[in-house]
């Protein structure tokens, strides 16, 4: 016996939850729009290029979806079921719930960019809280709404730089993140703005002079080994050569630590990852970008501003919009048109709900985590720190008997992901990072771990 | 005032009160933990800050606060966005719960190679299904936004053209109906940048692309369709006049949505283009990010992508092992590290769930669409071009204003109170009074023909009762804006002492 019931899912059409018009819907269309078929909307393009075939695998349903995915996810060594001790530039810290539940709300996820100010109060409050936030972090007059990352935004500041001093020279420490360097190289690059890497030691030294043409000098701190240096004396090297000082800054150092508007810089970038965003290998995360309140006109990307409506009630908007690229096309500031709101938003919650208190209580956490991990690692036979004596907040350069690359392959059996390898910058050397979330327990098997495996050589 | 009126007016103004003005001294918004390990030397006292001032608020507190404003806010989910050269379609919401897996959110970025193989075969199996869907060779997936892929694509190009020595070629085309980024795009790589024309059917115009190139063209910057919404007829010709002239051909992918499965720019002889992942595969907009914008290009550039791109090779044990590379000739970096994973996520999970039929199917609803809402209101607004349309359809407020005195902008705020986000206006700039609107393939009918009801009886209004449309809208959280106060006093942030 057969019943057709059960059969009318087996080899149907592929019917896609996300469209909703059937067949019959279409037809009504067609004929309201005057065609035959939906192909006759397609005669513009040339035929013999027209309706290609798509190698693409069959679609998947949700269930199936589900387990293809899960089964990609669970291939990857997660850091909580590794101890994970990498940093330099990604950092791991506990998310509070509120943030994704915050960020999760579909009037925020699935909102556009806030062009009609009169429906997009919701994204503009929180961007200029975002705004508002970076400002008082970094002890700078003024933020902007958010850039793609840290890395671009540190470039964007050395273009803003170029065109406030109209010179056409980058200086940049060597101590800074080398793929912020490369990014930095991809954007000055074409526009003929030269890099010039200057040794921080001969810079601190007063070894190196920078010339007149020099439009910033671009320090990190706490410097990509980890360690918290002499800010105020660069900022005043760069500004006695009439050059704008641009500090990249850790986001969650700058709680603990002198902020850049206490040391002089003009123009701050920064990551805000490390403030409630997951690593999600890498991205999305959100630039912050700060600056002096000269400066605002010639500032990159999305600035939101106080204004009233026409009944004077507060509001916000999207204001200064004639520096961008679709007022000024090709004479724009920058092409940049997105603030990655959501991610700001992220960081937003983040920081408002650790607060005043939190806020420390976590940077100062984490300075002690990775104090105490350095004070083990110091200890071990063979190993040592790169830069004894230093003031560091979360990471630091260990040198080790092994090459690092092998000691974190030797580091999985102990199921530990051990620091990054940086032998291409110091001999023998991995950065290592630890914060709040690494557990005491952790970082103490970490130090055995290491000393096992440094030992049998 | 009543004390019910006075106690309304103050609960709504208090929605609005910032961080900084909420709370009290000593509130926290989450549980702080204890030190576990001993006590360390504390840093040397001058190098730390005085207090951090940040806001003082409780769990609850901020749960209500960003609850409440964030209803003032339109959305995808509560609203319609028929939003031109946007792609607003509906963001499925199984693909954020897979790109919220612990496997894929918490993975740091420097981890080996080796530890985060499912991470590198999606991005890798990603990569094929773009080129595929393009007919392009190959594809980085490290820019992370639609304009940071342009700006690698142009650096692409521009790195094509001085490996051969080719120094002299700094001349871009850029048709008028253009994006700004194009032309923003261009001058950020260095190029000097030179308007086409669009001739009046809405094509490039072939005369006057003649005439424009040379030995100095580097490329010509496309969108196809246009943002016209208007497939150019001439496309093949125009490809073959910048190739012989030695040009790049660049596809802005903002309207992909309307040539899936249905032409692939790389069979038409284009280059190199960008896909915005937050239009064409639904990573939702958040507001104004995070997308991504991978770019994708034929095998002449494939060794010039940005870094990195993922490579797979196949072991002796047969199994695929996947790693980041760096192209031979590569632009370099685009950020950090290696593009908005979370984006790649969501992306790769709505073309695996749609399939071949379930891809092509998107342009055919989408221009359907489109389409439908032309034939339902030409002859209410003005259609500047009188032809079928791809996934967009451009109106004109012209003779309402004319008539009416009622702008694209009075018609589009007026939207609003109908419940309907407005489309995009005054672009492109060659179509006065522009209404852009896209409804994309995720709108049924019923939704369609609303919008088409309420666009009428707006066309209707400006003629009965323009100031209804002048002082549009009436039922949103705020009136409009003060923005020329905005931009002469910048108020950029809270003060203290405001």
């Amino acid at each position: 016996m057969t019943d057709t019931h059960f059969n009318t899912q087996s080899n149907a059409q592929f019917i896609s939850p996300y469209s909703p018009n059937t067949d019959a819907d279409r037809r009504l269309m067609l004929d309201a729009i005057g065609v035959g078929s939906a192909d006759e909307l397609f005669l513009d393009i040339p035929e013999g290029w027209r309706n290609p075939a798509l190698d693409l695998p069959p679609p998947m349903a949700e269930l199936d979806l589900r387990r293809y995915f899960g089964g990609l996810a669970a291939m990857n060594k997660t850091p909580g079921e590794y101890a994970c001790f990498l940093g330099a530039g990604a950092y791991r810290h506990h998310i509070p719930a509120i943030v994704r539940q915050l960020t999760s709300r579909s009037e925020f996820m699935t909102a556009y960019t806030p062009y009609q100010p009169e429906i997009s109060q919701g994204t503009l409050q929180t961007e200029f809280e975002f705004q508002t936030l970076c400002a008082q972090l970094t002890g700078m007059d003024v933020a902007n709404a958010g850039m793609y990352d840290g890395s671009t935004s540190l470039a964007e500041a050395a273009l803003m730089a170029a065109r406030v001093t109209r010179r056409r020279r980058v200086a940049v420490l060597d101590t800074v993140s080398p793929a912020y360097i490369s990014v930095l190289r991809t954007y000055t690059e074409a526009q003929g703005i030269a890099v010039d890497v200057v040794a921080a030691d001969s810079m601190a030294a007063d070894g190196v002079e920078l010339g007149d043409d020099t439009a910033c000098l671009v320090a990190q701190q706490p410097d990509f080994f980890g360690r918290v240096g002499d800010m105020e004396r660069l900022a005043a090297r760069a500004h006695g050569a009439g050059a704008l000082f641009v500090a990249y800054t850790d986001a969650m150092a700058m709680a603990l630590f002198k902020p850049p508007g206490e040391y002089g810089a003009d123009i701050v970038a920064s990551e805000g990852q490390a403030l409630g965003v997951p690593p999600t290998f890498g991205g999305p995360y959100v630039g912050i970008f700060a600056c002096k309140q000269d400066y605002i006109r010639q500032m990159p990307g999305r600035i939101v501003g106080r204004t009233v409506d026409t009944q004077g009630r507060t509001a916000y908007v999207l204001t200064l919009q004639t520096r961008e690229q679709h007022i000024r096309r090709e004479r724009a500031t920058s092409n940049i048109c997105t603030s990655v709101a959501l991610i700001a938003l992220m960081t937003t919650v983040y920081m408002a709900a650790n607060g005043k208190r939190g806020m420390r209580r976590i940077a100062d956490l984490t300075y002690q985590k990775a104090h105490y991990l350095a004070s083990l690692i110091a200890d071990i036979p063979g190993y040592s720190l790169a830069h004894n004596g230093a003031v560091f907040f979360q990471e630091f350069a260990a040198r080790c008997p092994l090459p690092p690359a092998e000691i974190n392959r030797r580091l999985l059996d102990y199921k530990i992901i051990g620091g990054l390898d940086i032998s291409g910058q110091i001999d023998g050397a991995m950065l290592v990072c630890a914060t709040e979330v690494n557990t005491r327990e952790e970082i103490e098997s970490f130090a055995a771990a290491l000393a096992e495996i440094g030992g049998s050589q | 005032m009543s004390t019910l009126n006075a106690l309304q007016r103050r609960l709504t103004s208090d929605r609005r009160r910032l961080l900084m003005d909420r709370g009290a001294a000593g509130r926290l918004g989450v549980s702080l933990p204890e030190s576990d390990v001993p006590p360390q030397a504390p840093p040397p006292g001058d190098m730390l800050r005085d207090e951090l001032d940040f806001p003082e608020v409780s769990e609850g507190e901020l749960v209500r606060y960003f609850s409440q404003i964030s209803q003032l806010n339109f959305s995808i989910d509560h609203n319609f966005y028929p939003l031109g050269s946007c792609t607003m379609k509906y963001n499925p919401k199984v693909n954020d719960e897979v790109a919220g897996l612990p496997g894929f959110a918490e993975i740091h970025p420097h981890q080996p190679d080796d530890t985060v193989q499912g991470a590198l075969r999606l991005m890798w199996e990603l990569q094929r299904r773009l080129a595929e869907i393009t007919g392009m060779a190959g594809c980085s997936l490290a820019p992370m936004a639609g304009a940071d892929g342009e700006f690698a694509g142009m650096l692409v190009a521009r790195a094509y053209h001085l490996e051969r020595g080719d120094t002299h070629r700094r001349k871009v085309l850029i048709p008028d109906s253009a994006h700004g980024t194009n032309p923003a795009t261009a001058s950020m790589c260095g190029f000097d940048v030179i308007t086409l024309p669009s001739d009046s059917d809405g094509n490039t115009d072939l005369e006057a692309l003649r005439y424009s190139v040379g030995d100095d063209l580097a490329g010509l910057m496309i969108t196809l369709p246009s943002t016209l919404g208007l497939f150019d007829s001439n496309i093949l010709e125009v490809v073959r006049i910048v190739r012989d002239a030695g040009g790049i051909v660049y596809g802005d992918g903002a309207n992909l949505n309307a040539l899936l499965g249905r032409v692939k720019l790389g069979e038409l002889g284009f280059d190199l283009m960008h896909s915005n992942l937050h239009k064409t595969f639904t990573q939702p907009h958040g507001g104004g990010g995070p997308g991504a914008g991978p770019i994708i290009v034929s095998e002449r550039l494939l060794p010039y992508l940005p870094t990195p791109v993922v490579e797979r090779n196949i072991g002796e044990d047969g199994e695929g092992r996947y790693s980041l590379q760096s192209p031979p000739k590569t632009i370099g970096r685009m950020g950090a590290f290696h593009g908005n994973f979370g984006a790649l996520v969501r992306a790769y999970a709505y073309i695996a769930t749609l399939g071949a039929e379930g891809v092509s199917n998107i342009s055919r609803d989408a221009v359907i669409n489109a389409n439908y809402i032309m034939s339902g209101l030409k002859g209410h607004y003005d259609l500047p071009y009188d032809r079928s349309c791809m996934h967009e359809v451009v109106f004109s407020a012209h003779s309402l204003r004319r008539d009416c005195g009622v702008s694209a902008l009075d018609v589009a705020k007026r939207l609003i109170d109908y419940g309907i986000h407005p489309p995009t206006m005054y672009f492109p700039l060659i179509v006065d009074e522009a209404l852009m609107i896209e409804p994309t393939e995720t709108e049924s009918k019923e939704t369609l023909d609303y919008f088409i009801e309420a666009m009428r009886a707006i066309a209707a209004e400006a003629r009965t009762d323009p100031d209804a449309l002048h002082n549009a809208p009436h039922d949103a959280p705020n009136t409009r804006l003060d923005e020329a106060r905005a931009a002469r006093r910048p108020d950029l942030r809270w003060r203290r002492d405001r």
